[in-house]
């Protein structure tokens, strides 16, 4: 799997905080066995009226077009375990989402995507949401290596579960590989504890 | 040394190995799907071309999407059937138990898993659906998961997962008459916030909790995710082996001794260690109604809207923004405020339980669901429909203008056809008040516990159910 280390591009503010996963992506759009076509309904009431007609958002403006970085605020991804919600983001182009904090269920979801979630301090978040709304065409750089975020002339530290930089780095944030390696210690699990309707497995 | 809790207890017996990222590898007692959440899981698995490890592990139902005003198929709306027929596809190809429409198990499947004895004490349980944390209630660690990791417990029967810190939650003192589960949780979450729980299991306990039946522990641990943790868990006892005894999927009556003897040993240890302990006066609860755009934005029947100029400076932002979209009064009283839908219903609240404790709030009023209101009952499962039906709760309601639906999640999400229109405002038994979670994006949503949602629905407006119900000091 790709190794995910830096990551580089031009970025968009969703201000906010406490988005959570319904308004990433309305329930309407979940119906469906796939996940295809999900880009298009990324926080599709927010940025389009009834009529179906474009609102004033950060996703609609043309100078955010091509966008590879989200700049969000606090709780991001709260609610529903939808994976939905990364998955919208990610086939919108995205590869990295900077925050004040995740919820837990999106955080996870996102990880196994390989779109990397990370967090600053509350200030250099605050500058680095300024600098994007001024610097439009500007780059912003996650390095996990480093652990860091550079935007303009700024270097600010960034923080990051150990185990999610580590998958992210080794290039095994998708677990499967792994997981299917243990199947026969996980047989052996199986045998020892209880399954509804087996009889047996309760002393 | 001190003795462990019994997320550590469950945690060790199911932890296969730790993983190269740090993450452990945990095995599944029982994996619950629906129809949302599950299709690209089944697809993933054909591409990578594996099958299901353990597809007796493994139990399916169809509660999202199902219309709840008729069962005739094919359903009006095309891609709900396109659905409900994949489910039925690839729980045949695989070999899982699917409990369908007609089969007299089909439910939400956080109500349907309790019931038939699928959700017992110390099983670890998953669900692509964030509010497993129901089954909590029942002394397992329950948690809600991402599609990915459905194809994961499929096809490994386990899942990659940080282990959590648990913070223990003490409900002391005694409810007042008129204060439900329901009141009890929303309490938590304003108390601690929305994401008081991040890296955290809740621990519910003290005489509260342990004096509650088990459907209220499930409405309890059901929305530990909206505070932010992604488990919530009772420790079990004699209210939870009573509760599963006989149930199809419990153990069987040669069994049963060698089952309690394991249960019981499972409970947190006297002297455990927890990373937090909070505790919250039970006696000092009132019914709650939220009055914002997440669950911690709460408050009691007595109180008034929050003024954003009166609110802490960082919550400014998040207040102004919810009573905008709200179109509600700041400083105005939340009694009398008038509504257009009410729904009862949804895996918080959708069980026998709760049907009669809104049945009850109807023979107190007496009188009519309020001109112009909608209001609906729509039973968790075709057992609660069923057990509901046997009682007369269906003709009490349909007497008073009620909706008398059958099973699914309906409006708690609306991907089915009940939902709100334009900015209506309903009085709603669920779990989320999110813009838009009730199926219009300016549709507004006022969470709160049954009893107070049929009160609502008859007035109108919101009302204290202590009055009508003739408990309230």
């Amino acid at each position: 799997m790709e190794t995910i280390k830096k990551i580089r591009g031009r970025a968009v503010v969703i201000p906010g905080d406490e988005i959570d996963t319904d308004r990433i992506v309305p329930a309407r759009y979940l119906k469906a066995v796939t996940f295809d076509g999900l880009g298009e309904a990324l926080f599709y009431d927010e940025r389009y009226d009834a009529r179906g007609k474009p609102k004033d958002h950060p996703l609609n403006r043309p100078e955010h077009r091509g966008a590879s970085v989200m700049v969000v605020g606090a709780g991001f991804g709260s609610g529903s375990s939808r994976e939905h919600a990364p998955q919208a983001i990610k086939r919108a182009g995205f590869k990295a989402i900077i925050g004040e904090s995740f919820a837990e269920i999106f955080f996870g979801n996102a990880t196994q995507l390989g779109l990397a979630c990370v967090t600053l301090d509350p200030e250099d978040l605050g500058v680095l949401a300024e600098w994007v709304r001024a610097n439009a065409d500007g780059e912003v750089e996650i390095d996990l290596e480093a652990g860091e975020v550079r935007f303009g002339e700024r270097v600010a530290p960034l923080k990051i579960p150990e185990a999610a930089r580590e998958a992210l780095l080794s290039g095994r944030w998708d677990p499967l590989a792994e997981l299917l390696e243990s199947a026969a210690a996980v047989r052996r699990m199986d045998e020892k504890l209880p399954r509804p309707g087996r009889p047996g497995g309760y002393r | 040394m001190s003795g462990k809790t019994l997320y550590q207890k469950v945690w060790e017996t199911h932890e296969v190995r730790k993983l190269e990222s740090g993450q452990s590898q945990l095995f599944i007692d029982l994996h619950l799907i629906h129809e949302v959440t599950s299709p690209q899981a089944f697809g993933m698995l054909r591409e990578l071309g594996l099958g299901v490890a353990m597809p007796k592990r493994t139990f399916a139902t169809v509660d999202h999407i199902v219309p709840t005003d008729s069962r005739q198929e094919p359903f009006a709306d095309p891609l709900a059937q396109t659905m409900i027929e994949e489910l039925r596809k690839n729980t045949r190809d695989f070999g899982i138990e699917l409990f369908d429409i007609g089969s007299g198990k089909q439910g939400i499947v956080h109500v349907v898993g309790p019931e038939e004895g699928l959700t017992q004490p110390g099983f670890t349980i998953v669900c692509g659906d964030s509010h497993t944390s129901t089954h909590g209630a029942f002394g397992a660690v329950a948690f809600g998961i991402g599609t990915t990791q459905v194809r994961d417990v499929l096809a490994t029967q386990t899942v990659a997962m940080p282990r959590l810190k648990v913070r223990r939650i003490n409900v002391k003192g005694e409810l007042q008459p008129g204060v439900t589960a329901k009141d009890v949780i929303l309490h938590v979450i304003r108390t601690l916030g929305v994401k008081g729980g991040q890296g955290y299991a809740y621990e519910y306990g003290g005489p509260v909790i342990e004096k509650m039946s088990m459907e209220e522990r499930m409405t309890v641990c059901n929305m530990s995710i909206e505070g932010g943790a992604r488990v919530g868990y009772v420790n079990p006892d004699e209210t939870t082996f009573a509760f599963l005894k006989g149930r199809p999927y419990a153990p069987a009556e040669d069994e049963w001794e060698a089952a309690l003897t394991r249960w019981r040993g499972l409970a947190s240890d006297p002297d455990a260690g927890y990373d937090d302990v909070v505790e919250i006066n039970g006696s000092e609860i009132a019914p709650y109604v939220t009055w914002g755009i997440n669950p911690g934005q709460a408050i009691t029947v007595e109180e008034a809207v929050p003024d954003p100029e009166k609110v802490p400076e960082e919550e400014k932002e998040l207040v102004r923004e919810a009573l905008e979209y709200m179109k509600l009064e700041p400083g105005k009283p939340i009694l009398g405020q008038r509504i257009d839908v009410a729904f009862v219903g949804s895996c918080t609240n959708g069980r026998l339980s709760d049907l009669r404790q809104a049945a009850r709030v109807v023979r107190s009023m007496g009188g009519r669901v309020a001109p112009g209101v909608r209001a609906i009952v729509v039973p968790g499962s075709e057992q609660v429909a069923r057990q509901a039906e046997a009682e007369g709760l269906d003709r009490i309601f349909r007497d008073a203008g009620f909706e008398w639906r059958y099973a699914g999640c309906s409006m708690c999400l609306a991907m089915n056809p009940d939902k709100l229109v334009g900015d209506e405002i309903s009085i709603s038994s669920s779990n989320r008040n999110f813009k838009g979670r009730q199926g219009s994006p300016r549709g507004r949503t006022m969470l709160a516990s049954p009893a107070m949602v049929t009160a609502a629905a008859l007035a109108g407006e919101v009302v204290d159910v202590r009055q009508v119900l003739g408990v309230k000091a």
